[in-house]
């Protein structure tokens, strides 16, 4: 038995942050070696967590409606409804009912993809497309005329954030506790302190919604593999004659599960708007809609990997946006290195000869281009995450696995 | 036959109206009055310079549509046609700009380089889907981003045009020569018309998507390649066993679909003869929209292309004359999409249940002779 065998056989709640841990350890190593600190500041993992929040609840709401067998490119316009619709609430009637609204909005692009995908059996990408094209000119529109500007808002309000006491230094009751991951994070232990830097990051100036995204994995994961709705849902996706055929509704439960889907987009657009801008603006979704779906691939349709996948493309987004000088990306390009390495050793022992050879070229480039600069440009740490996505793609998609009827159009009673 | 043809029109006018309808409560909710502004829109659209501006915002629309829509005969969805044209369009901008050559040789060689840049940028996710099991909407996607965000950006500044001062006029890369930019025909328009004022120029680059439309058109009625594309299309396990290699045919579509879209940029290059520093973008999402709307169909594409054309140049006018809020246009643009794909559903069920019963009657009809026999 080997030793990915006896990682995949520990309960989840260990093997995940052994997996951050080795992440982190892999980070430092590199740190030290290539002489910048930014890979494991506090900022951030903070910037990390900010960008990721919003591809986790797109990704997350990309998989109830692919589990129900309803491809969702559409995650994207309906990011863009919940950024405005999220705003609009905010101004007008505080700011939890901004979220609320922008779930709202966020769910309506659903239904619409629901109506166009299940009723009339559209193409799932092309009622998807559609959805994108429509979305932001429905944002514009309604922003040009409610805000006299088609692609700002004024300022929202925002629900705030938390910082964790005793770990993190958040108050109680206006006493004080104490800021353990600060003190350790001072102390410059080795490891230790990066550590605790990247936690303090996440627990520290932590957005609620951020707290509630990370609550979804296990509720997620609890309604669909275990309760007879989630069951019902999966049949959908997996073999939909079989669930009609024991009296199931399919056709509801694909109504219910797109809606879901458009609403924790939307909640991942109203997060963008209201908790990070605070304030609407055209363009800030950033393409985070289809970031998600790549996170969704990526997680190969399951809450928690849906997270590791935002958490992934979160850091490179954060990473880039505090690297005005590129150091911290030309590290980035020495960790490529050691994972492509991995890779290389993982397809040398499968006998998997195309894995072996691309993961050798690809890797021994970006060490050259370690070796041969101090600093990477800047265009290369802006498309540093699509690279990503593409590359994990590259390497991944063959062994994952989607739903069986994903995309398939469903006709009641065939 | 009429039937059919009926069937198949009732879908885009019953889309079209829906669209109207919806259009008009929504400007009518926020205090506008519809009918004013599509009165604007249309004596607007009566005049021949904004007529020259439609067509010259049909063409690379066209192009891009018939880009889009031939990965879409294929159930290949190329998302990316908006790099695609990008890329192409600056690669091409700066080769033309290198080069002085007469004016026969100087147009094609850069017209052929825009495709073959186009094509191969959107190859690159054909060739990932085949070998690698990589699904083409993402890394289209994705290579949008890339080239967009990334190396269109690095590449503008490399080869920004070396003038000391930098003003709006100087930005961009390199001019091109006067023998490298495709000519306007407003002569071959005025021989049907009066003058064209207003210093408008109708582009060239109109005969070209003309005779990419009537190419694709012969591709999948008269060519084995678009035969095989079609087949691949509509069963792809019928296809492979009548013998069409099916990665092949991945990477070939989108590699053709690439390079067509590498043309779209071509227009505004024999407006502006450089890269400017803000190009039009979203052609690459409205031509897919243009496909969806004209059914892959090269002549239903022409009408779809002069609508959302009218519609987005209508956008201008709505502003000037305050009829409207103008972002309504692509409100428009998105019901009637969003309309039409969802009619075309119901038509095709339709179509699908007379068949049905047209051949169970046919049965019908047969079995007693059967039985006697």
């Amino acid at each position: 038995m080997g030793i990915l065998q006896k990682l995949h056989a520990l309960p989840a709640w260990i093997r995940w942050p052994l997996y951050a841990l080795i992440g982190i350890f892999l980070l430092t190593v590199v740190q030290s070696i290539s002489g910048t600190d930014r890979l494991t500041q506090v900022s951030t993992s903070r910037e990390m967590l900010r960008w990721a929040v919003p591809i986790f609840l797109a990704g997350l709401g990309g998989l109830f409606s692919e589990r129900a067998g309803v491809v969702n490119i559409g995650l994207e316009g309906m990011l863009i409804l919940g950024m405005w619709f999220g705003a609009w609430g905010s101004i007008e009637y505080g700011a939890w009912w901004g979220l609320v609204i922008g779930m709202a909005g966020g769910g309506l692009g659903g239904l619409l993809h629901a109506i166009a995908t299940v009723t009339f059996q559209v193409d799932h990408i092309i009622s998807g497309v559609a959805i994108n094209i429509l979305a932001p000119a429905i944002a514009r529109y309604l922003s040009d005329e409610i805000w006299a500007s088609p692609t700002t808002s004024p300022r929202t309000s925002s629900v705030g954030d938390l910082d964790v006491p005793f770990i993190a230094g958040g108050s109680i009751f206006g006493w004080e506790s104490p800021d353990v991951l600060l003190e350790i994070g001072k102390a410059e232990w080795w490891f230790v302190s990066d550590v605790a830097d990247l936690a303090r990051g996440l627990l520290r100036g932590t957005h609620w919604v951020a707290i509630i995204a990370v609550l979804l994995v296990p509720a997620t994961t609890w309604l669909i593999w275990r309760t007879r709705f989630g069951l019902r849902l999966r049949i959908a996706g997996e073999n939909p004659a079989a669930g009609e055929a024991q009296g199931i509704n399919i056709v509801r439960y694909k109504y219910v599960a797109v809606i879901i889907s458009g609403a924790l987009a939307g909640l991942g657009g109203a997060f963008i708007s209201t908790e990070l801008s605070g304030l609407f603006q055209g363009g800030n979704s950033a393409g985070r809609g289809f970031i998600g779906l790549a996170a969704l691939i990526f997680g190969n349709w399951r809450p928690g990997g849906v997270l590791a996948g935002a958490l992934l493309f979160g850091y490179v987004f954060g990473l880039d946006l505090k690297d005005l000088d590129g150091t911290a990306s030309h590290a980035l390009l020495l960790v490529n290195t050691v994972v492509l390495g991995a890779v290389l050793v993982w397809a040398l022992k499968r006998r998997r000869t195309t894995d072996a050879v691309l993961a050798g070229i690809l890797g021994s480039a970006a060490f050259v281009w370690w070796l041969s600069a101090d600093a990477v440009p800047s265009w290369w740490s802006n498309i540093l995450p699509y690279v990503l996505v593409l590359l994990v793609l590259v390497f991944f998609s063959q062994r994952l696995r989607a739903p069986a009827k994903l995309g398939e159009p469903y006709r009641k009673g065939s | 036959m009429m039937r059919r043809l009926l069937l198949a029109s009732a879908a885009p006018v019953g889309a079209f109206a829906l669209t109207l309808v919806i259009s008009s409560i929504t400007l009518w909710a926020f205090g506008s009055n519809p009918f004013s502004a599509y009165g604007d829109m249309l004596s607007h659209a009566a005049k021949l310079e904004t007529q020259v501006d439609i067509l010259n915002r049909a063409t690379p629309l066209y192009l891009s549509a018939v880009a889009a829509a031939i990965g879409f005969r294929m159930n290949l969805f190329n998302i990316g046609v908006e790099g695609q044209y990008l890329f192409a369009f600056l690669i091409a901008a700066q080769v033309g700009s290198m080069l002085a050559l007469p004016q026969l040789l100087h147009i094609p060689l850069i017209m052929i380089t825009a495709m073959a840049v186009g094509g191969a940028y959107a190859g690159i996710a054909g060739i990932l889907k085949v070998t690698r099991g990589v699904n083409e909407v993402i890394s289209t996607i994705m290579l949008n981003a890339i080239a967009i965000s990334g190396v269109i950006a690095w590449l503008q500044q490399r080869w920004q045009a070396d003038q000391a001062q930098f003003t709006s006029t100087t930005l961009g890369t390199n001019p091109i020569d006067e023998s490298g930019l495709f000519p306007h025909i407003n002569g071959l328009l005025e021989i049907f018309t009066r003058d064209i004022a207003q210093g408008k120029e109708l582009t060239g680059l109109l005969l070209v998507a003309i005779a990419v439309g009537l190419g694709y058109h012969f591709l999948l009625t008269r060519m084995r390649f678009g035969f095989d594309l079609r087949a691949s299309g509509l069963n792809p396990f019928a296809a492979r066993a009548g013998g069409i290699p099916p990665k092949r045919m991945v990477v070939a579509a989108m590699f053709l679909s690439g390079a067509i879209a590498g043309l779209i940029g071509m227009v505004e290059l024999a407006d502006t003869a450089k890269f400017p520093p803000d190009p039009i973008k979203g052609l690459g999402f409205a031509g897919i929209a243009v496909a969806l709307l004209g059914r892959n169909n090269p002549f239903a594409m022409v009408l779809s292309a002069l609508l959302f054309a009218f519609l987005d140049i209508s956008a201008g006018i709505l502003q000037n004359t305050e009829a409207a809020t103008k972002e309504i246009v692509n409100i428009m643009q998105g019901i009637v999409l969003l309309a039409a794909v969802i009619a075309y559903g119901v038509s095709k069920r339709v179509q699908e249940r007379e068949e049905a019963r047209f051949t169970a009657e046919a049965l019908a009809e047969t079995e007693p002779s059967g039985v006697t026999s």
